[in-house]
């Protein structure tokens, strides 16, 4: 649900007028596309499965959600400063195995691991933050290397071995009594809702837009670009950590093998929302959306007992309809006054001044 | 002399190219009901104000966009190009501002890229060169080589290169959208001659430049357009550039203001041999509060390299820049010059200027961010508002919104915006490169009076131009670079075009071989 208050500051160019701030409508206007297919996916769901609709089918998606929310927020800013990070399944696994080894084999309070488990993704976001930075190494090369190094980090901490915690690790994941929904969910919401704050509010988020849009501007605007970019990298490392301890207490268990593919379903999520691969472009709040509609689909066509391939090729489709809809919604709106005055001029067959 | 014909039907004899009624809207409306009328072997000229409509008009002749409503005839026929394929192969070429060539090939694969010559799909390369060679040949570019990589010609050569490949191909109207402004005076010539000669073999021309003059001395008949509306069609002959300045801004222009310097005794920034290898030799200078320095030059001679130095965008080898008489150093970072007071408006707005598909107002306030910075980071978007509309207001920018992306704003209005982000950031030494290429006249003159106020408010300005008279009518001090070296400095009182113009070629003479760049 979008904040209210929040009209996002999104470069869409919907229709606005002079005085200081959008209408509220701007804002709904912004996420309504995504609310759409959301909410259409879930009637197509309820009406070919009567169990879909239950307030229990919806936490448990709610539940699964978490760690793939706080690492695709994560990748919406690398993606809007033009960087790109295959590397955020690795860095899970390795955190989450990091996690495990300390709690299991070192016996360290939970605090302690966790800590060093967010410690671990931060350093391995920041190296891939840093090589690129510095290096001027495309960040699509870097972060490869990194998902293979990392891989073999967390194969070489858990000495290959999945690491089973059991449960000390699980309070956070398990839902809370009243509404079902777990706190790991409830912190996801809180890091979109932050990240949306962040990206349309802050000085941090006008400039990682604007080094995405133009990074040799923001330079010759005396604005030094690279510390931002390694933040920005060094910030998805974290998110890394905080899915990699979600995903642990979610499964109660720490496996290096885990998250194989992520980069892709994170990817998938900001892209649906409508996050430009070019940079420069995207919005926090509709990621989380992007990341709804994968596990509503997942979860719904598990239900309705769509097959492997099937459910492989559906998503798919998706994900190639959202970016269609998409580039189909801003170009209607960007056409909308042509349009209007373009009527108004044949009905009154004289040329009137707008 | 001439009575003021208000949409002329041009029905002498059946126009080559015909226009009726031709509308367009886009946002708002740009083209209004324009009827124009283009005869076989002339030169037309297309004038009016950035934003006037002219290029829109182009687009829809070259099938690039289409109109809303209107008819056209080519020959008689009904023309209605959907693509630029099919305005092609009617013999409607269009040579755009921006280039569009692709660096990484060569000129002959570029002239011939929708039509290169091959047998089983393989490149004839021979008769590939052949053909590139005689196009070539056609404007008399016997220095460029088929095979030269696009990439590494001069924008001026591969401006002509673009003119070489419209030529090329069937041609019976030629549209040319300010062709002239990176081209250097013999290349203009050569060009023009090569235009005079297509004329005498019947081809019809729209020639749209923002020099006047160029106009009296190429075109046949102007026509003017104001705000999407047809003003007038005139014979250039009886039309003077005074009274084309008028109907294009649809005021009269005051007598040209008396110059007035604002130059003061205290140095402001002083420049002491400043060198990079290759680039430029150890140059010296010093620009005072209240000063409009101008640095003249033939394109390459270095000035922009220059200006790139001062401000830390390029390293310098060596010297030393003084801001005030005091911190002796070079800027390593754009960002240390931006904080001493430096601001550079460089030389392409849309590269490294402009984030165009944001909002005007992001791009007014990015390089004074941190001034709207509130509490936890969090910015003033409403503050932000207040001061790019006082900003916008103040060099009367047109735009329909505040949020709307600087691409969609005409190409003196974005220099405004760039201009307008130093404006709000309140630099005390302003870097101009070409601040007034590709604009039009009352943007232009616009600029022009804001230089003369930020002088008077004690800035020191630094302009870079490849128009001469630019700088004479603005500035109190000119600088000439010549193949990277100082060949020249005139005062107002003393200075003259002849002898500008000698100092800008003299670095050329003396090193007569080694230029290349």
């Amino acid at each position: 649900m979008p904040p209210s208050t929040a009209a996002s500051e999104s470069p869409s160019p919907t229709k606005s007028s002079p005085p200081p701030r959008r209408s509220a409508w701007s804002g709904a206007i912004e996420y309504a596309g995504m609310l759409i297919v959301l909410f259409g996916l879930v009637l197509i769901f309820s009406s070919l499965s009567d169990r879909f609709l239950h307030w229990r089918t919806l936490t448990t998606i709610a539940n699964q959600v978490p760690d793939l929310t706080v690492i695709a927020v994560g990748m919406t800013f690398v993606l809007i400063v033009g960087g790109i990070d295959l590397s955020v399944g690795s860095i899970l696994a390795l955190s989450s195995v990091v996690l495990g080894v300390a709690m299991v084999d070192g016996q360290w309070p939970l605090w302690g691991a966790v800590a060093a488990c967010l410690l671990t993704g931060t350093l391995c976001g920041m190296a891939n933050g840093m090589i690129s930075v510095w290096a001027s190494i495309p960040s699509f090369i870097v972060t490869l290397g990194m998902l293979e190094i990392a891989r073999g980090g967390a194969y070489m901490v858990a000495n290959s071995q999945t690491k089973f915690i059991g449960s000390a690790v699980e309070q956070v994941a398990t839902p809370l009594p009243g509404l079902q929904l777990s706190t790991t969910f409830l912190i996801a919401v809180a890091v979109v809702l932050f990240g949306q704050w962040l990206l349309s509010r802050t000085l941090f988020g006008r400039y990682c837009v604007a080094i995405g849009t133009n990074t040799e501007a923001v330079r010759m605007s005396g604005i030094n670009d690279r510390p931002y970019r390694i933040i920005v990298f060094s910030l998805l490392g974290l998110l890394c950590g905080l899915g990699g301890w979600m995903q642990t207490a979610r499964l109660a268990t720490a496996d290096p093998n885990a998250a194989v593919g992520l980069e892709l379903s994170a990817i998938a999520a900001a892209v649906i929302g409508g996050t430009s691969l070019m940079g420069g472009r995207g919005s926090v709040i509709n990621t989380f959306f992007g990341v709804l509609i994968i596990a509503v689909l997942q979860t719904g066509l598990a239900q309705v007992g769509a097959s492997e391939p099937i459910k492989r090729m559906i998503t798919g489709g998706v994900i190639i309809l959202a970016v269609l809809l998409d580039a189909w919604r801003n170009q209607f709106y960007r056409s909308l006054p042509g349009l209007l005055n373009r009527l108004r001029s044949r009905k009154n067959s004289t040329v009137t001044d707008s | 002399m001439n009575a003021p014909c208000s949409a002329p039907s041009t029905g002498e004899h059946s126009p080559l190219l015909h226009l009726e009624a031709i509308s367009k809207a886009y946002a708002a409306p740009v083209l209004k009901a324009i009827d124009f009328g283009l005869q076989a072997g002339e030169i037309h000229a297309l004038l009016g104000a950035n934003g006037a409509g002219k290029s829109t008009l182009c687009r829809i002749i070259s099938g690039l966009t289409a109109a809303d409503s209107g008819k056209m005839w080519l020959a008689s026929q009904p023309y209605r190009p959907r693509e630029k394929s099919q305005a092609e192969a009617a013999g409607v070429q269009i040579v755009q501002q921006e280039l569009n060539l692709l660096p990484t090939l060569t000129v002959a694969e570029n002239l011939y890229l929708n039509r290169l010559p091959h047998r089983w799909g393989w490149i004839q390369q021979g008769r590939l060169h052949h053909l590139a060679h005689d196009a070539l040949m056609q404007l008399g570019l016997d220095d460029i080589a088929p095979d030269t990589l696009v990439g590494s010609l001069g924008v001026g050569q591969q401006q002509l290169v673009e003119i070489a490949g419209a030529l090329s191909q069937n041609c019976r109207v030629l549209i040319l959208d300010e062709p002239t402004a990176a081209l250097t005076h013999r290349e203009i010539e050569q060009l023009f001659q090569q235009l005079r000669r297509l004329r005498a073999a019947g081809v019809g021309m729209i020639y749209i430049s923002h020099r006047l003059e160029e106009i009296k001395e190429l075109a046949d008949r102007a026509t003017v357009l104001r705000d999407g509306k047809l003003i007038e069609t005139r014979a250039v002959s009886d039309f003077t550039t005074q009274a084309m300045v008028e109907s294009m801004t649809g005021e009269s222009t005051k007598e040209l203001q008396a110059h007035t310097s604002y130059r003061t005794d205290r140095v402001l920034l002083q420049v002491e041999d400043l060198s990079r290898s290759e680039v430029f030799a150890p140059i010296s200078f010093e620009v005072y509060q209240g000063e409009r320095l101008g640095i003249s030059g033939l394109v390459g001679s270095g000035r922009t390299e220059l200006l790139r130095a001062i401000f830390g965008a390029d390293q310098a080898e060596s010297g030393e820049i003084k801001i005030g008489g005091k911190s002796k150093k070079r800027f390593l970072h754009p960002q240390e010059a931006v904080a001493a007071g430096l601001a550079l408006v460089t030389e392409n707005r849309k590269e490294d200027g402009l984030l165009l598909s944001q909002s005007i107002r992001t791009n007014t306030t990015l390089s004074d961010l941190p001034s709207f910075r509130r509490r936890l980071g969090r910015l003033d978007q409403t503050q932000e508002f207040e001061q790019t509309a006082g900003i916008v207001d103040r060099l009367d920018t047109r735009c329909q919104s505040l949020d709307q992306p600087t691409q969609e704003l005409s190409g003196g209005n974005q220099q405004k915006v760039v201009v307008g982000r130093w404006l709000l950031r309140d630099a005390e030494i302003f870097l101009l490169d070409e601040p007034t290429r590709g604009i039009d006249v009352a943007a232009r003159s616009r600029l022009h009076r804001l230089m003369a106020e930020l002088a008077e408010r004690g800035k020191a300005l630094v302009i870079v131009s490849s128009d001469l008279e630019e700088l004479l009518e603005t500035c109190d001090r000119i600088l000439v670079l010549s193949a990277g070296r100082l060949t020249g400095e005139f005062f107002r009182e003393s200075w003259t075009r002849e002898a500008i113009m000698e100092a800008a070629f003299r670095g050329y003479r003396q090193a007569t071989a080694s230029e290349s760049a």
